[in-house]
């Protein structure tokens, strides 16, 4: 029997429009302001890809909804794109929404442990935010530096013509990567310590360890890009420069610092998006995960390696090439822990009972497309190769191919996942697997081409191939086929939106547990109140004990006794 | 099968090619396998055909043996690929074989700049020939190449050759090639530069000896435009190797 | 409209307190923020040996003066924390206080040293050595004024013998405060 209550609500004054929905502090709330915004931002990332891929597709042409796209709003649009799928829209929906939003529930607790650090962490990345949009109308225009803001292009007005657009966009990146420090570090305390009684370290839901150490992963590796940053806002209105060779610095120093942390970056949005599909998994085929163990360890060890890899996007970058060497070899080598993840998750299917329902849908079609992610990278890795693929359209089918699955393909099994638990009603299964089935055939559709196109030559960033007059030029029509999937895929979000919206006032009463799982947050009301639990859960068992033999139900939640 | 996909037109560019083909057999397997199981699982133990899932722990040998040969087979392929990428890493990066011409690329905002030694085949004297967007190669010739860029990072990378190498401002980075098929062929930027990064393209003329040596006695009896300021040339090769991780 | 703490902020299924270990985890994601600054600051450095010349102007009265007071504001931010431990809210009070004077103390040394600094023209621009020299002082310095900040907070709060066990984990992170400058010292002012 549980020795916490709840405190009592019963005399508190009903909570004003702006405590509940503007300055909330209760996690669930202020998953759903990180949700709504990623979102949005995601959204606005997709069409910017539309505008600028039907750039590439008809050059010259005005584009449908958007006008005439010349040479630095190409650049602006791509730069943009990037920078807001991965900082905006992949990391609040996969750690800040779900992590908020599941952390407590999970664990049997009835809130985070710093709420009032969370409602903050949320108010500096809405800053961030409305900073970062204001850069698109700075005068001058966004920066268009590319996501990655190499200097000196980045740090002298000069060079990128852009002197608003390019300050904007780093104060936006830094407060937006001090928001998810500040959330991190209530993830990480939360899961530590908040634990219902009886949840030991094999009882936590991998989808919570991964969202732990992905926190764990950026809050190691964002320091040294965080005083990268302020150098290069220095740079950028004082003129210092420590990226300048004129002045004695190093642009190659910026590339050091960036990537350190964007190496590790990647798999600070791979493992949530892991941790989701493996909660999916199990429950509709239900099944324990295969190897809870091997899960947890090459988990880690992926997060150590990731942080000796990093200059893989530098070979030809002008350093050492000796130092290429060891980079290749450890960028192949992490190559290992992560397939063993793959085959894992594979393996847990082994004698299941498979359900396909939307969410299992997008968690299996993630296994598909990160497998092809995961290969393509070999390529890119291995030194000799990549010293022909670097910043070649093959390298952006990579990384969509891993991007992708990621943030959208787990993204959106998630979000139908968990839905129930969120809005008390079911999702239309329909509508689902229309959007499904449109999502994830477009999607091939739009990078199975550009491995082609980047292998015959195209390079990134470019507004126009016609200026390329010998290079690839019979493959106009797959940039063309590339650029009408996309337009395909972003039109089958619109079931999606609709299915969101009108289920949460349409859908079928979705009751505690619609899907027979054993994690805790199945055993709170759907959606549930403030607070969580009436009578907070304590753990029996670990998280995945399905079909066990000799049991009549083929689940056994964690807080039922023995 | 690469040569297939674009020219190979450099004497290193089969090797890359090899080590490309290589990987994509190698990985093909892999993707094919686990791909196939997946799909193979999926639809075997479908609810309709397994109403009842197993217990499978993943912790037993029974099972866990599985995971471990694939665990080593991919370690072995690793291996094996690693071993003939840094071979063609050193070949093309490391390796500066001894030149018979040696050229100047420039790269800035937004244009390349080559400087071909001209006909006494030195840098930096009075019959060198500058040209803007366009570079004249001789065939089966060893190259080096002295990459500068003036303003921010470039990249000057030949899709024909194989060859991509960042210029980096404040820095010389030294490479070299062997141009090894007669044609015309598209030069590129591949770091994004700004505004002009798009256009920032260039003609690669790859011809005879006779043929190089005919247009550089043309560059010289044409307009005098086209012949440098000696001083001009110094001023650029001012620039000393500079940085923390500076390659020489 | 007064906020209620969860009940998850009183368990501790590690044994330490949460807000102990939320404060290790600050000084952790601290800790990466100014080892990347310093790396590159040391890289630059190995590589330019004309930066000796100029750290040779650093002075290093001042720089060492500070360094005494920041050790003794940690002294009475210990002193607080013994005084929390027995409950004993007006001395935890008194000596947060005198940990806060302190922190004033080397805000006051530092802008004399600046001052002068600047008024010889040894500004930001001056090289790329003084550029990181006010960057890194002054990143640290930013720590000490937000340090101190949150300190007369939790003083207030502990007068009115609210949330004592907060006194440690500010004195941990003003401990932090004093060794990044223990690092800056030698880096930015003694390495000739």
């Amino acid at each position: 029997m549980s020795q916490d209550h709840t405190h009592n609500h019963g005399d508190h004054h009903q909570q004003t429009f702006l405590e509940k929905y503007i300055f909330p502090v209760d996690h669930k709330r202020i998953a759903a302001q990180y949700l709504t915004t990623g979102m949005f931002m995601g959204l606005l990332g997709g069409f910017f890809a539309y505008v600028f891929r039907s750039q590439q597709a008809h050059p010259g042409h005005e584009v449908p909804l958007y006008g005439l796209v010349n040479a630095n709003q190409y650049n602006a649009l791509t730069t943009s794109h990037g920078t807001l799928m991965i900082f905006w829209f992949a990391m609040p929906v996969l750690v800040a929404a779900f992590g908020n939003f599941l952390i407590p529930l999970m664990i049997g607790a009835d809130d985070m442990v710093f709420p009032r650090i969370n409602r903050l962490s949320y108010q500096i990345f809405f800053l961030s935010t409305v900073i970062l949009i204001a850069s698109f109308f700075a005068p001058g225009g966004a920066f268009g530096g590319g996501w990655t803001a190499y200097p000196p292009l980045s740090s002298t007005a000069q060079f990128s013509t852009t002197p608003w657009g390019s300050t904007m966009w780093i104060v936006a990146v830094g407060l937006e990567f001090v928001a998810f420090l500040l959330g991190g570090i209530n993830f990480i305390v939360t899961l530590m310590n908040a634990r219902a009684p009886g949840m030991r370290m094999y009882d936590i839901p991998i989808v919570l360890w991964t969202i732990v150490i992905a926190s764990i992963l950026f809050m190691a590796s964002v320091g040294p890009l965080l005083a990268g940053a302020i150098m290069l806002i220095f740079d950028q209105t004082m003129h210092i420069g420590f990226y300048d060779p004129q002045k004695g610095g190093d642009p190659v120093l910026w590339q050091h610092l960036f990537w350190f942390f964007g190496h590790p970056e990647v798999y600070v949005v791979l493992l949530p998006a892991m941790g989701i599909v493996a909660e999916i998994i199990t429950v509709f085929s239900r099944k324990k995960l295969f190897g809870y163990r091997t899960v947890l360890f090459t988990m880690f060890g992926t997060g150590v390696l990731s942080f000796v890899v990093w200059a893989h996007h530098q070979f030809i970058a002008g350093i050492d090439p000796r130092m290429s060497n060891l980079f290749t070899v450890t960028t192949i080598l992490i190559s290992i822990p992560v397939t063993e993840m793959c085959f894992v998750y594979i393996a847990t299917l082994y004698k299941g009972s498979i359900e396909l329902t939307t969410a299992m849908l997008f968690a299996l079609s993630f296994l598909a497309a990160f497998l092809m992610g995961g290969v393509t990278g070999i390529f890119l890795g291995a030194s000799g190769a990549d010293t022909y693929l670097h910043d070649t359209y093959f390298v952006i089918a990579h990384f969509h191919y891993t991007f992708v699955p990621i943030a959208i393909l787990a993204g959106l099994a998630g979000m139908y996942f968990w839905y129930p638990k969120m809005y008390g009603r079911m999702m239309n299964e329909t509508l689902g697997k229309i959007h499904f089935w449109g999502t994830f055939i477009p999607f091939n559709c739009i990078f199975i081409p550009l491995f082609y196109t980047g292998a015959a030559g195209d390079q990134r960033r470019v507004y126009n191939y016609e200026n390329f007059p010998h290079t690839a030029t019979d493959l106009h029509y797959l940039r063309q086929f590339a650029t009408a999937s996309v337009i395909v895929m972003l039109l089958f979000q619109i079931p999606f939106l609709y299915n969101y919206f009108v289920s949460m006032f349409k859908g079928k009463i979705a009751g505690k547990n619609p899907w027979q799982s054993n994690t805790l947050e199945w055993v709170a009301e759907s959606p549930p109140p403030h607070g969580n639990f009436s009578e907070f859960p304590n753990v029996y068992r670990p998280p995945y004990e399905y079909s066990v033999p000799g049991r009549d139900k083929d689940f056994w939640p964690q807080n039922e006794p023995t | 099968m690469m040569e297939h996909v674009i020219t190979e037109a450099s004497s290193y560019a089969a090797q890359i090619d090899h080590l490309i083909d290589l990987i994509f057999i190698i990985v093909g397997v892999w993707f094919l396998a686990a791909e196939g199981l997946l799909f193979y699982f999926i639809i075997h133990y479908r609810r309709k055909k397994q109403p009842q899932a197993g217990y499978v722990t993943g912790e037993r040998l029974h099972h866990t043996k599985w995971i471990h040969r694939a665990h080593y087979g991919v370690i072995l392929c690793d291996v094996f690929i690693l071993y003939f990428a840094v071979l063609a890493w050193h070949h093309v990066k490391q390796e500066l074989p001894e030149p018979e011409t040696t050229i100047r690329i420039v790269g800035e905002q937004w244009a390349w700049k080559f400087t071909d030694p001209g006909l006494d085949n030195e840098l930096d004297t009075a019959d060198d020939v500058v040209t803007v967007d366009e570079l004249h190669l001789m065939v089966n010739t060893v190259y080096n190449f002295k990459l500068e860029a003036k303003d921010v990072v470039h990249s000057f990378s030949v899709p024909v050759f194989r060859l991509k190498q960042d210029a980096i401002p404040g820095r010389v980075i030294t490479g070299w090639f062997l141009p090894t098929k007669v044609g015309e062929y598209d030069i590129q930027c591949t770091q994004m530069c700004g505004l002009g990064h798009g256009i920032m393209g260039a003609k690669l003329i790859v011809e005879t000896k006779e043929q190089h040596r005919a247009w550089l006695r043309q560059q010289h009896g044409g307009s005098q435009a086209s012949v440098p300021n000696t001083n001009d040339i110094q001023n650029v090769s001012q620039n000393k190797p500079n940085g923390l991780f500076a390659k020489k | 409209m007064s906020f209620q703490r969860p009940m998850a902020t009183e368990r501790s299924a590690t044994g330490i307190s949460t807000c102990k270990l939320g404060v290790y985890w600050v000084i952790g994601s601290e800790i990466v923020i100014f080892g990347g600054l310093l790396a590159a600051y040391v890289m630059f450095r190995l590589a330019h040996g004309s930066w000796a010349h100029e750290s040779a102007h650093t002075n290093v009265v001042a720089g060492g003066t500070n360094t005494l007071v920041l050790l003794t504001s940690s002294l009475f931010a210990v002193l607080a924390h013994q005084a929390a431990e027995r409950k004993d809210t007006e001395s935890a009070f008194k000596f947060l206080w005198c940990t806060i004077g302190g922190a004033l103390t080397f805000l006051l040394i530092k802008s004399f040293e600046w001052g002068g600094e600047i008024h010889h023209g040894l500004t930001i621009h001056k090289s790329l050595f003084w550029a990181f020299y006010y960057t890194a002082a002054g990143i640290h310095a930013a720590h000490v004024i937000c340090g101190a900040i949150i300190m007369a907070i939790i003083a207030a709060d502990v007068k009115k013998h609210k949330d004592l066990q907060r006194v440690e984990a500010i004195g941990l992170y003003w401990h932090f405060v004093d060794i990044v400058w223990i690092f800056l010292f030698p880096l930015l002012y003694i390495a000739k």
